[in-house]
């Protein structure tokens, strides 16, 4: 639940209700942006975006080398499969 | 166990090593031995017994694992109470994953499950207000928990929710905050912490400005911290050098996700639903002044609390247990009497056994229980 999970926003899917297609990894869901939107970065900016997702929500804009760098520790942990899963499991 | 040698430039790690135990000579004669650092977020934790990282460190360095696992803080009473709601035929509950297991007085989330209660495991709250909008006929109660990295998450569901006029959604709001605590531990009188490795995700919500007091009204020196191996050793680094050069100040490691003014519209929207409680109950710790929030009487129809009839229940911490003396760093995890065989992952009775975050389960699982257990006897003789 704490752990972050790197992604990168792929398409908008409503940018009323601030929701994103972030892609995690090859895993893709529906992700809310609200907390890295502004109003120097709207909804529509965040496409190519690296977001640190957090149950569901990017939390933080982050470069491509950081979201890198955590994806190969998450996974060397074993803990980018798990969330992977949980992902899924929480889309249908 | 992995080492940080065989992964993330085993030469930074060594260098950052060694540079941290160069610094013996100035820090030493001005604090205790061993020093004690205290990392207070479970994914630290986990990092550090991942990757072997006190076997690293000189030993007059020691780490100290604080109570930032809110899954192993969590009281059995509130377990209670989840599986009370979750019982009710009319209630579909829903839960992050890592509380299924968390025993209750009586039985855990996953055992009511069995049972027949309607529990469902979700990833994210979003999923639990979409199981709301796909069952209207049922009552969805999301279990809210965690510290400040998940409170925008519940907060922003419960605003959408209201927006979208979704009246069976409702949250049980177990969200608790990591400055009070912090607070508690160095205002406990057997507290021996000589600096902080504060939470990195907790920060990226909340910003640099809540840890000021740590350093300014408590002299301690602290640093925000990400979560790689080379981040902790790092941030050590930097607390160390604090100390070597007599400064107090709040430090940011992890500046690379974490902006010094922390996440604005996560911070609105927690202000907006949540308000501070007088008091909150953590397992281990007691009962600590505003370590929890609920949620404002605006938000009522959405509260869990006052929507059902929730029972409250109280249920002390096993009196055996000294998961409040290890949190605050005045006894080391193994050396707890009930460590190793009344207390194990399989059947625990404290909250740092519970998940695998907290810091007597990452010993048993990762160090050499046989030679803890032993040391535990040795010591117990009286000289």
């Amino acid at each position: 639940m704490c752990l972050g999970i790197p992604g990168q926003v792929v398409e908008l899917i409503d940018s009323e209700q601030m929701m994103a297609q972030v892609d995690v990894a090859g895993v893709k869901r529906p992700v809310n942006i609200a907390c890295i939107v502004d109003e120097h970065h709207p909804p529509e900016a965040c496409i190519g975006d690296w977001v640190l997702v957090h149950v569901g929500f990017a939390m933080s804009r982050i470069d491509a080398g950081e979201a890198a760098r955590t994806l190969a520790i998450l996974a060397e942990l074993g803990d980018l499969q798990e969330e992977q899963a949980a992902m899924h499991e929480g889309a249908r | 166990m992995k080492y940080v040698d065989e992964f993330r430039d085993p030469a930074k790690a060594k260098a950052l090593v060694k540079e941290i135990a160069a610094l013996r000579e100035m820090i030493t004669p001005h604090h205790q031995t061993p020093l004690q650092l205290m990392e207070f977020c479970g994914g630290h934790t986990h990092t550090i017994f991942r990757y072997g990282i006190e076997q690293l460190l000189p030993d007059w360095i020691e780490l100290v694992h604080g109570p930032g696992c809110p899954v192993c803080v969590l009281p059995m009473g509130r377990v209670d109470d989840c599986v009370a709601l979750a019982e009710r035929p009319d209630v579909l509950f829903t839960t992050f994953g890592d509380a299924m297991r968390v025993p209750g007085s009586k039985k855990s989330l996953l055992q009511a499950k069995a049972e027949g209660a309607d529990v469902r495991m979700v990833y994210s709250p979003l999923d639990a207000l979409q199981l709301a909008k796909k069952h209207p006929d049922r009552q969805v109660i999301f279990f809210a928990l965690g510290f400040e990295t998940t409170m925008p998450s519940t907060a922003l569901t419960v605003l959408q929710a209201e927006r979208e006029g979704i009246e069976n959604f409702s949250l049980f709001c177990n969200h608790i905050t990591t400055v009070p605590t912090i607070k508690a531990i160095l205002d406990s009188p057997d507290m021996r912490i000589d600096g902080f490795l504060a939470p990195g995700h907790v920060s990226m919500v909340v910003g640099e400005q809540p840890f000021r007091f740590v350093a300014e009204h408590y002299r301690r020196p602290i640093v925000i911290t990400g979560f790689e191996p080379l981040d902790i050793l790092q941030s050590i680094w930097m607390l160390l050098q604090q100390m070597a050069d007599g400064r107090c100040e709040v430090e940011n490691q992890y500046a690379r996700v974490v902006p010094s003014r922390g996440n604005s519209p996560g911070l609105d929207a927690i202000a907006q639903v949540f308000e501070l409680r007088e008091f909150f109950e953590w397992r281990g710790l007691g009962s600590i002044d505003h370590s929890g929030v609920r949620m404002r009487p605006a938000y009522a129809p959405f509260d869990a609390e006052k929507k059902f009839a929730v029972p409250k229940l109280r249920i002390t911490d096993p009196k055996s247990c000294q998961c409040g003396e290890v949190l605050k760093g005045s006894i080391r995890p193994w050396q707890c009497k009930v460590f190793g065989n009344a207390c194990t992952p399989e059947s625990a009775m404290g909250a740092l056994m519970v998940s695998s975050e907290g810091a007597c389960a990452a010993y048993y699982n990762f160090g050499d229980l046989q030679e803890l257990l032993q040391r535990r006897e040795k010591e117990a003789i009286p000289a």
